[in-house]
């Protein structure tokens, strides 16, 4: 265990969040204030605050500062969970305010105030483990030495229970309400304060409702869209319908006539080939009303110029993907002999799946506010990334990033589509050739045809069994359309790094093993979206397996165990590593296989699937069955799933990620495909981008939690990559019709008709 | 000048009478609980009571609600500080992720509940078309049978 490592990057991060002020955690005190001094009732509510994330009132209620973008994965209940754990104070003492973007301007560029900030890749939880839980030990060391100082006693005879600093086992006490206005003042102590063993934890590791729960069932909640500042004017944008096109002309005469209409602007996008600070060239209208906006903005004439991409299609696309993989593509992993190994093998199998371009489309459409004044902004964005706001207002602005004021809201779905900033950007635009502060939205139209779109990709497997039927060679050969599209400084030939992780299963369990790829082209802008690549990876790996086993007359189970083989840490040197425990994931089948009941038989017509992976640092299973009628209707009758996420640190959010991630997985196999024709996105809206709603989800849905050890991973990405495969596997045992190709629309009912 | 009663009080606007009422909700009377989601009728974030009945408000011009009784999440609760008993269920399953859709969900469950009482499973399949994007279907299954049980017991 690496925990000394992991306490000193908490204790350097501490240590420049606290950077702010004359190198203390002291807040905007006055310095002749008496260390001994009692509270005054004048106190502010910044003279009760310890550090930059805790305040205390008067009655013992406890204020702490979340740092992170709540995006619906929990972190503004869980990471306040690790500051009141080591605070120690009572649970229901808490309430929870959500922090703004600090950056600290230094020397050598600009610093976190308030520690990193910034959700992706499911690291909110993991990163801040230490430093959170630091917080509140330092808070609470503050606490005793204040009260040590009262006392006029040792600090190492104090301790605390819940809300108070004790002296000697319980002769006296103060409370914290009492102590916070002295502790205040006191410099933060040198050393790191010791943290809780995990066998004394009261409040990590137990099961809390989300603590913005009350405002979200009684509409008070304020995401983005909710948000407003004084004098806001309200903006939409017509973008070219077309990839890369541009806007030749407009006729706005009409538009500044219609009602509320207060201006009708350029925006200038990014040429082709150039990164995308916002998607699209377009027409932005400002109006007194959000309404007014979106109905001037679509009684806009614009012409629009040709595009390179103007003949862009997915039926090219997929031709293109078919075309390459008959060629040679780039070896990015070359284990073993993989040809001599397949030269010797005594049975092949081969197959080909594709994995669709598909859209983010978090419900709350994209949003921001942003008043762009003389030499200074302020954004108010439903961002993950917001750091990234703050560069994107201060590269269309030309402000200095210091002078840029950017708050988070609760953000209504991220997915990581809010990883990009393009909205934050497009609303400085407005704003700075306006003069006006804008709040700009977008319709849902505009968010399904302007993504950053999850890359699509055909995969071709191989694989080569001996005489007894063991996997003695393995190949993946991907012809895909890169995230890595239009990043600034990207060589071609690291384009696969976004779509194939090499140290993923079953590397290190085959010894022959090669993965090849080829890089396609399409004008559609892609980007990171939950669970990026392990979402088509673990579709066609955890697929394949399956159809190896059904091929050779194996079963798919002991299969996956006999490749997953002993319990051991492997090394793994992309996001999630330092290492990969395939044992863990062999407990995880092994426990949602007996749930379900895999071994037993099932009525004609009716199959269980099932399929394993490692994402980011967690591991994840799903057992699903289903039933297949005569006619090809599909019915999902029970889903079993399970997640080993370490420690979970808040068991209700665990289970609660690991539900929406499978239904998201299999929301999306189900039913959801971008395509482009002409170089236009097809979709547009819900009726043809259908999410899955409550009828296509079972009754029978469990969702379990296997403990590993007292070190958490995050798992806002886990429970999605093997939802996909235990589906489409259990419609193969149910059916005998193995899909290769996503999203499973009418392909069943098709078959049965065929 | 259209009149309706919003939420127990009488309140009029004046404007474009084709305005959707979901947009005069959230930037007229400031009442912000009703989401805006998809703008067709299709996702149900900006589901409200017209009259007692679920209704789309981003499909609902205002004109249409001259004279009728207009309930938002804001008003569903018997009083300022009591919950709704499906927004008690709603709690109780800590159904929420992100939220976006749920004062929406929550609105179409209750007014399900009037003409379903004691639903089923298949009732829930039938009548819920809402869309959660975080997935939290499960738990809605589960509070909706919640809050059936807490109106029972209620009356």
């Amino acid at each position: 265990m690496s925990r000394a490592s992991n306490t000193q990057i908490g204790r350097r991060q501490f240590l420049v969040a606290g950077a702010g002020v004359s190198g203390s955690l002291v807040l905007g005190l006055p310095f002749a204030v008496s260390l001994a001094a009692e509270p005054s009732a004048a106190q502010t509510s910044q003279q009760r605050t310890l550090g930059f994330f805790i305040e205390i009132d008067r009655t013992g209620l406890v204020t702490i500062g979340s740092n992170q973008p709540e995006i619906g994965q929990g972190v503004r209940t869980a990471l306040p969970m690790l500051v009141a754990e080591e605070l120690d104070i009572e649970w229901q003492n808490v309430r929870v305010t959500q922090m703004p973007l600090g950056i600290v301007k230094t020397a050598d560029g600009f610093t976190w105030k308030y520690g990193g900030q910034g959700v992706g890749g499911s690291t909110g939880l993991t990163s801040n483990w230490e430093f959170m839980r630091q917080v509140g030990a330092q808070a609470r060391a503050q606490l005793m030495l204040a009260a040590a100082q009262r006392w006029n006693v040792p600090v190492a005879q104090c301790g605390t229970r819940p809300g108070y600093v004790v002296h000697q086992g319980g002769q006296r006490e103060l409370s914290y309400a009492e102590l916070v206005g002295s502790a205040a003042l006191l410099q933060l102590p040198e050393q790191s304060a010791p943290l809780k063993a995990a066998t004394d934890y009261r409040i990590i590791g137990k099961p809390r409702h989300s603590i913005d729960n009350r405002d979200v069932v009684t509409g008070k909640a304020v995401y983005g869209i909710d948000s407003t500042i004084p004098g806001v004017h309200y903006a939409a944008i017509a973008r070219s319908p077309i990839l890369n096109g541009r806007v030749k002309s407009f006729d706005d005469k009409q538009v500044l006539k219609m009602p509320g209409v207060v201006q009708v602007l350029r925006i200038e996008g990014p040429k082709p080939g150039e990164w995308y600070r916002i998607l699209a060239d377009g027409v932005a209208v400002v109006a007194n009303s959000t309404w007014a906006a979106l109905q001037a903005r679509d009684a806009l004439r614009i012409e629009w110029s040709e595009s390179p991409n103007a003949s862009d299609s997915s039926e090219a696309f997929w031709q293109e993907n078919r075309r390459m993989l008959k060629g040679k593509g780039q070896v990015v992993l070359d284990d073993g002999d993989v040809d001599a190994a397949l030269s010797n093998a005594e049975t092949h199998v081969v197959h080909q799946y594709q994995v669709p371009f598909v859209s983010h489309a978090p419900l709350e459409p994209q949003n921001c506010i942003v008043h762009v004044k003389e030499n200074s902004a302020h954004v108010i964005a439903p961002t993950q990334m917001p750091s990234g706001a703050s560069r994107a207002v201060a590269a269309v602005t030309g402000i200095a990033r210091e002078n840029i004021f950017v708050e988070m809201t609760k953000v209504g779905g991220g997915f990581g589509r809010r990883l990009s900033n393009d909205y934050v950007a497009e609303a400085a635009m407005i704003s700075k050739q306006s003069g006006l502060p804008i709040k700009l939205q977008w319709s849902r139209e505009d968010d399904i045809r302007n993504d950053f779109y999850r890359p699509a990709g055909l995969h071709e497997m191989r694989a080569g069994l001996d005489a007894q039927g063991r996997v003695v060679a393995w190949s993946q050969r991907l012809a895909s359309a890169s995230k890595y599209f239009r990043r600034p400084n990207m060589p071609d030939e690291d384009l696969w790094k976004a779509e194939l992780y090499i140290d993923d299963f079953p590397r290190r369990r085959i010894e022959n093993v090669r993965m090849e790829y080829f890089h396609n082209r399409i004008g559609l802008p892609r980007g990171s979206w939950r669970a990026p690549a392990h979402t088509a990876n673990a579709f066609v790996v955890q697929s394949f397996i399956d159809e190896i086993a059904h091929d050779t007359g194996q079963d798919p189970l002991q299969l996956r165990l006999e490749l997953l083989g002993k319990a051991e840490p492997l090394e793994y040197s992309n996001h999630g590593g330092p290492t990969f425990n395939p044992g863990r994931l062999s407990k995880l089948l092994t426990f949602v296989a007996e749930k379900i009941d895999y071994g037993r038989a099932r009525k004609k017509g009716s199959g269980v699937g099932l399929a394993a992976h490692f994402t980011f640092g967690g591991y994840a299973a799903h057992a699903i069955e289903v039933s297949v009628s005569q006619s090809g209707e599909l019915q999902i009758e029970r889903i079993v799933a399970a997640i080993d996420c370490g420690l979970a640190v808040n068991p209700q959010s665990v289970k609660a990620q690991l539900e929406g991630g499978t239904i998201d997985g299999i929301s999306t196999a189900l039913g959801l495909e971008i395509t482009v024709k002409d170089g236009q996105v097809q979709q547009s809206n819900f009726h043809d981008y259908p999410l899955m709603r409550i009828e296509q989800v079972p009754a029978r849905f469990e969702a379990h939690i296997l403990p590993y050890d007292d070190m958490p991973t995050g798992v806002g990405e886990m429970g999605i990559p093997s939802a996909a495969p235990a589906l489409t596997n259990a419609i193969f045992a149910a059916s005998g019709q193995r899909i290769r190709t996503l999203p499973i629309k009418d392909q069943l009912k098709k078959a049965r008709r065929a | 000048m259209i009149s309706f009663r919003l939420n127990k009080v009488s309140v009029a606007f004046e404007a474009e009478p084709g305005t959707p009422l979901l947009w005069v909700l959230r930037e007229h009377f400031d009442l912000k609980g009703t989401k805006f989601g998809c703008g067709i009728g299709q996702c149900g974030a900006c589901t409200v009571h017209v009259n007692g009945g679920a209704q789309r408000s981003c499909v609902t011009q205002v004109a249409a609600v001259e004279g009728q009784n207009v309930t938002t999440i804001e008003g569903l609760a018997p009083a300022d500080d009591s919950l709704h008993p499906v927004q008690q269920a709603w709690l109780s399953h800590d159904v929420p992720q992100c939220g976006y859709c749920q004062a929406g969900q929550i609105m179409a469950a209750a007014d399900f509940l009037k003409r379903f009482p004691r639903p089923s499973d298949q009732d829930i399949d039938q009548h819920i078309s809402n869309v959660c994007r975080c997935g939290t279907y499960v738990r809605i299954r589960k509070a909706i049978h919640h809050a059936a049980q807490l109106i029972a017991s209620e009356s």
